[in-house]
């Protein structure tokens, strides 16, 4: 028997058999949408860039160079020098570790505390459901971009702070989908039958339902790493995200904002990284949720 | 099912609907203020310090918290706070050094004229783009028309302004620099309604419509580009909802016109859900022009509240956010009845 065969098996002898074969089978679904795919290139090359950055840079991100200041990009700097004499090319690169951990921390941060809130409320029902809720639909309902900028006014600029504001306003709309997840399979015959043994309700919600949201929890994370971006580079532009001299593409085209009628390049070469990881996220997110969420496959 | 009017039952069931939705929105405001009351709080500079100065004697510090009012309990300095936003008293910018009350609605006009432009263009071109790509999904229109989309979700709207302006203002001259309006231009005409659009016209002034027009045109353009993204993607869902409704077959086999089928036939159940979207891509606006604005210099509540934040002026960034929080809150919940009112399927 082939591997191929066996991962395709319609009667899988073991719980890892049933697994590998189920994500051998949205691999293969994945594959054929060739947005997804790009999407998919798009976030490893992402991914390489951060890890191998001292490798792949030419130069330092931070080593300023005064005799060679704002120089068109050329074949020693691809993407032109800044206003420092700093290779733009080498922050860019450098600049993907910083994107790259923002967008994790952001998802480490929001996600799980959606999915607690969500899957406890929908599980319970209730006045906690009433109450969770609540509090939910009344942060959903706040300007996202301007809640955070009012919280990172409070906790002061800086990339930490910048996080923790945008996690503040990513969750609700996690445990809105968790609660809708939840909702659906609350009665259902394997819930009653984790009781009945006696399961605690700790552990039905832990290890029974918060693994069935894990799909649509995905699928909307990878959906809105483009925004999350998007909020912690505007922030960036600010002077409210990552302080100099990190190489944060935001704060790198706020810096080159004052050159942009003549030396357009310091300013524009970052926002293309923003739009290229932005658009892989996007492309990725929608390749995953036809895959993963068959109900909505093929629209919008 | 639909409210009755005609019943006893029908009008009390109204009002039920209504107490709800007044709750509903009063306990929205209410945790908007909490949020902003919470982040005045944890502000790491001392209010008192601020007032008093680094100097006073610990007696002085005493008095001035007490008579400002920060020795009581948290919850009755909130009750003031909520008392003080409803009376309109959002306190005195300290970088203006006017109220924040008359600060904000000397800009919010500015705000509000460049998002409505937006809209305008987003709904213009989104709709019945999104309407097309639906009518030929999978085609390459289709495609392109969703990369186009995509690329709303993807690009910052600062880096767009920032191109924009090296692009049709510096190379090609299309349109003016960043400002409402020329300086030569600046208060020729009285401000009756504060958007100069408008009062441009009933003074008669057409010089400076067109130049207030040529600063307007790019940055509402491209606010509107991004409404544009949303209103599309979300138009071609619900298009392809109904296009694969057995009455869209029906309409075929008697013969009816493709055109007629897509625009009459498809077309009239999604105007409801549509009302919901643009309603809230409006309001989506007015956050997303903070960034535009910033870009273009724009005078609105976007710049304001940057200026402010830059400036650690806490009132001001609290009293923006309040405003641009409460007009969003408000443009949310009333596209939200609004929806149940045109579908009576959903109440």
């Amino acid at each position: 028997m082939s591997a191929r065969d066996w991962l395709l098996d319609e009667s899988p002898n073991s719980r890892m058999q049933a697994n590998a074969g189920r994500f051998y089978r949205m691999g293969l679904a994945l594959l054929r949408n060739p947005l997804a795919v790009l999407g998919a290139l798009i976030i490893l090359l992402l991914i390489a860039t951060a890890v191998f950055a001292p490798w792949i840079a030419p130069e330092s991100p931070v080593g300023q160079m005064l005799d060679r200041r704002l120089l068109p990009p050329s074949s020693a700097n691809w993407m032109g020098t800044d206003e420092l004499g700093r290779d733009i090319f080498s922050r860019v690169v450098y600049g993907a570790r910083i994107t790259l951990m923002i967008v994790a921390l952001v998802a480490i941060i929001a996600a799980p505390l959606g999915l607690i809130i969500g899957a406890v409320a929908g599980y319970f029902g209730g006045w906690v459901d009433k109450l969770l809720m609540g509090f939910t639909d009344i942060f959903l309902s706040m300007p996202k971009l301007i809640l955070a900028l009012a919280f990172v006014a409070a906790l002061g600029p800086g990339i930490e702070n910048a996080i923790i504001a945008i996690a503040i306003t990513a969750w609700p709309a996690y445990a809105r989908i968790a609660r809708a997840e939840t909702i659906t399979f609350r009665s259902s015959e394997f819930i009653s039958a984790v009781k009945l043994v006696g399961a605690s309700d700790a552990r039905i919600i832990g290890l029974h339902v918060v693994p069935l949201c894990m799909s649509s929890m995905i699928v909307r994370v990878t959906l809105d790493m483009a925004g999350i971006i998007l909020t912690a580079a505007g922030l960036g532009f600010l002077g409210l995200g990552a302080q100099p001299p990190l190489p944060e593409w935001g704060a790198m085209i706020s810096r080159g904002r004052v050159f942009i009628l003549d030396q357009w390049w310091v300013a524009t070469m970052p926002g293309f990284a923003i739009i290229l990881v932005s658009l892989g996220f996007c492309f990725l997110g929608d390749g995953l949720r036809d895959v993963l969420d068959p109900k909505q496959a093929g629209k919008s | 099912m639909p409210i009755d009017f005609r019943s006893r039952d029908g009008i009390l069931r109204f009002f039920r609907v209504l107490t709800g939705f007044v709750l509903t929105i009063a306990l929205t405001f209410l945790g908007l203020l909490a949020i902003t009351f919470f982040i005045g709080r944890v502000v790491p500079i001392d209010p008192v310090l601020a007032v008093v100065g680094d100097r006073a004697t610990q007696e002085q510090y005493d008095a001035m918290k007490i008579a400002m009012g920060l020795d009581r309990p948290l919850i009755l300095q909130f009750v003031s706070y909520v008392g003080d936003v409803v009376q309109g008293d959002l306190g005195r910018s300290v970088s203006t050094n006017r109220l924040v009350a008359e600060d904000l609605a000397r800009v919010f006009p500015a705000t509000l004229e460049m998002a409505t432009i937006g809209i305008i263009i987003g709904v213009g071109l989104g709709v019945p783009m999104g309407v097309t790509a639906a009518a030929h999904q999978g085609s390459w229109l289709d495609q392109g028309i969703r990369v186009l989309a995509l690329l709303g979700y993807s690009v910052p709207a600062f880096w767009l302004g920032l191109v924009g302006l090296a692009l049709f203002y510096a190379s090609l001259g299309w349109v003016s620099g960043p400002g409402r309006v020329d300086i030569f231009y600046d208060g020729v005409v009285d401000p009756v309604t504060g958007l100069l659009l408008v009062d441009s016209i009933l003074a008669g002034d057409w010089e400076v419509f067109r130049n207030a027009l040529s600063h307007l045109v790019l940055p509402a353009a491209i606010l509107g580009f991004f409404s544009l993204a949303y209103i599309a993607r979300m138009t071609r869902s619900f298009m392809l909802d109904q296009l694969g409704q057995e009455y869209i077959t029906t309409a075929r086999v008697k013969g009816v016109s493709e055109w007629r089928v897509i625009w009459v036939h498809a077309f009239a159940p999604i105007r409801v859900p549509l009302i919901t979207v643009i309603g809230l891509s409006y309001a989506g606006l007015l956050e997303g022009s903070v960034m535009i604005e910033t870009v273009f210099s724009w005078p609105g509540i976007g710049n304001y509240l940057t200026v402010a934040l830059l400036n650690a002026d806490m009132n001001a960034v609290l009293g923006a956010t309040l405003i641009i929080g409460a007009v969003f809150i408000g443009i949310n919940k009333t596209s939200d009845v609004l929806y149940r009112v045109l579908d009576p399927r959903s109440t």
